[in-house]
């Protein structure tokens, strides 16, 4: 017979004092655990969404990131020829242009520098980017000095709301609209017309090319057409692959120190659920010899008390998460240190997310409870009755 | 004497609980101490700038170059005594991994602004004389086995190509908190070659480094030399090298604000354990309080005797933890190589372990404590435990 579950729950709150602080310290270390998995996610979610595998991104070889890149107008000419792009509705090729450069802005609170990308293009490098749509405002004009902010620089930075003017090039920039790019890496950019762009940057080459494939099966060989043409002297890369490699270098970073983090962390809740658990099992001594006398098997103890055990890495567990969760309204935006510029990221919870973090915590409990739970089955019955 | 006899007897009657909640602050305040390394070390370069260094560069960012005539006309300007400048490379060696700062720097006039980096003046002589010639950290060159007549070749991202040089110098620093691994080489040579390949992007240099005579100048030599290319093609801005370092510093401060919130919280997770355990052991004694009570012993002394048991358990494993901080930053730091520079426990880091700990001991020792002094002695005795 099973000794019912009850009693292992009384147990844990006869003692309310000693359950509450166990209990939070591995709810810190959980709140710990998923907000790394969260911030993690964010950031695949936010490279995820920025690009797509049907479009590609042609840049100088071994450049790495489009700032770097460098594409003078007769190779960029031969790129855009290639038969493989897409037509849109128009008959136009689906094909983009585009100069990329940093330039430095003031944040709002803080007046701190951070570099933010400035994007030159056309009508057509929008059309390859369907997510993004002008929420405040409208689309800059062509040819004119306008320009456009993301959603996350046009908040966080000083001159970048609508209405507002950035000086650079020695011209005055009018942002005359906000845009939202779907929490995708763009709404950390600022658009504006390429060709006025170049012109006030005195840029005579474009950074990449970007475009849209008539068959995304057909990547393939037209990466190797154009990575073998001797007059050109590209790379092309299918725009996820792109920007998930953007990313590796901070993915990487926030991953390893999340996982010695954890680690190290979950050894100091691990170690609180043990000495509750050896007191818990001292205390109740004379119990256990009772529950022995009565004919429960030491199998049944050993049960009760990892029950008991994992019962509180649940409520740890719980509480963890829940106070993770709420670290889904910030957004933390940082230098992305292969691109060298900012780039924002939310905090992303998901079911995956949350059942790891749970069975983190339970692993605490178990490990934090066995030892204590093998005592507890060991004991003697008489010695045990006799303890009371 | 017998106060203490006491509490060390109380601390030791679990020894299996003790020896835990040891081990816990042990591995705490290892973290702790770790974690605020890190931060550290973050800030390091900016630590180390030096007061009359001054860092000129393009107004809009960093990616865009400045023209080379401009270093003759910030010579002329009042309080600058010296003019040098850099560009940077990042370049790859062998593998994206490999990851260490390189500079194409104009050689004669560069390292006489950097005192800091010592190296013997034969192979100054050397360096200078060779236009292929680098020069390496010592940090840098122990990662990468470099040493003096090697061949290093570095496949550029930024300006294209293989690049190969020859190390002709290695250089120390003055201090443990010198950067050494750094990477120099001729500006010329790149220069020369850009001429060749990329002629639109020769004769351009990433940023100005100028040396100033006093320290107080600062401000106005800056602006002054801002004041110079206000409305030209390639506007300046001019700060200290400390500004300017930090400048890189706030770019990852949302990671720099994490850790550090990260590092307290590992304070909080053991202040809970700790807690947990002087709890218990206070609830497993109120009979004893009460004994001690009816015999005379004030609140006060009951706090005490309970405080010191707890600042005891938790000054013993901090210890333990302060002295385990230095060897694991070591070997972290060789681990990281040249991605921290500059990778070592500092005295203030250690203060704030000590600090911790006795704000961990005393936090513990509070709800027993006061358990204890509030305690009717009738209600204790009856306790039994």
């Amino acid at each position: 017979m099973a000794i019912p579950f009850s009693y292992t729950a009384k147990n844990l709150s006869a003692r309310k004092m000693t359950t509450a602080l166990t209990a939070a310290g591995m709810a810190l270390v959980v709140f710990v655990f998923a907000t790394v998995l969260m911030l993690q996610e964010g950031l695949r979610k936010t490279l995820v969404d920025t690009g797509s595998a049907d479009n590609v991104v042609v840049t100088r070889r071994s450049s790495g990131t489009e700032v770097q890149s460098g594409i003078d107008r007769v190779q960029a000419a031969i790129v855009s020829s290639q038969p493989e792009i897409a037509y849109g509705p128009d008959g136009q090729s689906l094909v983009s242009k585009e100069m990329v450069v940093l330039i430095t802005l003031q944040k709002r609170d803080s007046d701190k520098p951070s570099n933010v990308i400035i994007r030159g293009l056309d009508a057509r490098g929008r059309q390859l980017r369907p997510q993004v749509h002008i929420v405040q405002g409208r689309m800059f004009r062509p040819g004119s000095s306008e320009i456009i902010a993301g959603k996350g620089i046009a908040e966080r930075f000083r001159g970048a709301g609508v209405g507002e003017q950035l000086r650079f090039g020695m011209r005055d920039w009018v942002v005359v609209g906000t845009f939202d790019a779907g929490k995708s890496g763009f709404d950390s950019e600022i658009w504006g017309d390429v060709d006025q762009l170049m012109q006030a940057f005195r840029r005579p080459v474009y950074s990449s090319v970007i475009f849209k494939l008539n068959d995304p099966q057909r990547f393939d060989a037209l990466k190797l057409r154009l990575e073998s043409d001797p007059r050109l002297t590209l790379e092309a890369k299918r725009e996820s692959v792109f920007y998930a490699e953007q990313s590796e270098v901070l993915s990487n970073f926030i991953g390893y120190l999340g996982l010695t983090l954890s680690v190290i962390f979950s050894i100091g809740a691990t170690i609180g659920a043990m000495i509750t658990m050896y007191a818990s099992v001292a205390s109740r001594t004379a119990e256990i010899g009772t529950l022995r006398a009565l004919g429960f098997r030491r199998g049944r103890i050993l049960t009760v008390f990892l029950a008991e055990a994992l019962l509180l890495g649940l409520v740890g567990g719980i509480a963890g998460i829940t106070l993770a969760s709420f670290m889904q309204f910030l957004s933390i935006s940082t230098m992305n240190w292969q691109s060298f510029a900012e780039l924002a990221f939310s905090f992303t919870l998901n079911p995956v997310i949350i059942s790891k973090s749970l069975a983190f915590a339970l692993c605490m409990g178990l490990v934090g409870g066995f030892l204590p739970a093998l005592r507890a089955s060991r004991l003697n019955i008489v010695d045990a009755l006799r303890a009371a | 004497m017998y106060y203490l006899k006491f509490i060390v007897r109380n601390a030791l009657r679990h020894k299996l609980r003790t020896a835990l909640t040891m081990f816990g602050i042990f591995v705490a305040i290892l973290a702790f101490g770790l974690l605020r390394t890190v931060v550290e070390s973050w800030f390091a370069g900016s630590e180390n700038a030096s007061a009359i260094r001054l860092v000129t560069r393009n107004a809009i960012s960093l990616v865009f170059p400045l023209p080379i005539t401009y270093g003759d006309r910030i010579r002329q300007v009042e309080g600058v005594a010296h003019v040098s400048h850099a560009n940077w490379f990042g370049g790859i060696y062998v593998s994206e991994r490999n990851f260490f700062p390189q500079f194409a720097v104009e050689a004669s006039t560069y390292l006489p602004l950097y005192p800091e980096y010592r190296m013997p003046p034969e192979d100054v002589r050397a360096f200078l004389l060779d236009r292929k010639a680098c020069v390496v950290g010592r940090k840098l060159a122990r990662q990468y086995g470099f040493k003096v007549g090697d061949t290093v070749p570095l496949r550029g991202t930024i300006f294209p190509g293989t690049w190969e040089f020859v190390v002709r110098a290695i250089y120390d620093g003055a201090d443990v908190k010198t950067d050494t691994s750094q990477f120099f080489f001729h500006w010329d040579y790149l220069n020369e070659t850009l001429k060749k390949t990329v002629p639109r992007r020769a004769n351009t240099v990433g940023v100005y480094i100028i040396g100033i005579d006093q320290p107080g100048h600062a401000a106005t030599v800056s602006a002054a030399i801002d004041r110079l290319f206000k409305n030209s093609l390639a506007e300046t801005l001019t700060e200290t090298e400390k500004a300017f370092q930090l400048g890189f510093v706030a770019m990852t401060e949302a990671i720099v604000v994490a850790i550090q919130i990260v590092s307290f919280l590992v304070i909080f997770i053991i202040m809970a354990v700790m807690a947990n355990t002087m709890a218990m052991t206070a609830r497993e004694r109120l009979a004893e309080y009460a004994t001690m009570k009816a015999l005379g012993f004030g609140p006060a002394r009951l706090i005490a005797i309970i405080t010191a048991e707890s600042l005891g358990i938790a000054m013993a494993g901090a210890l333990c933890g302060i002295a385990a901080t230095f060897p694991v930053a070591d070997w972290f730091g060789a681990k990281l190589g040249t991605l921290f520079p500059v990778f070592g426990v500092s005295r203030d880091t250690v203060m704030m372990q000590v600090g911790a700990a006795l704000l961990v001991g005393v936090v513990a020792a509070l709800f027993p404590g006061f358990r204890a002094a509030r305690l009717h002695i009738v209600d204790g005795l009856r306790n039994i435990g």
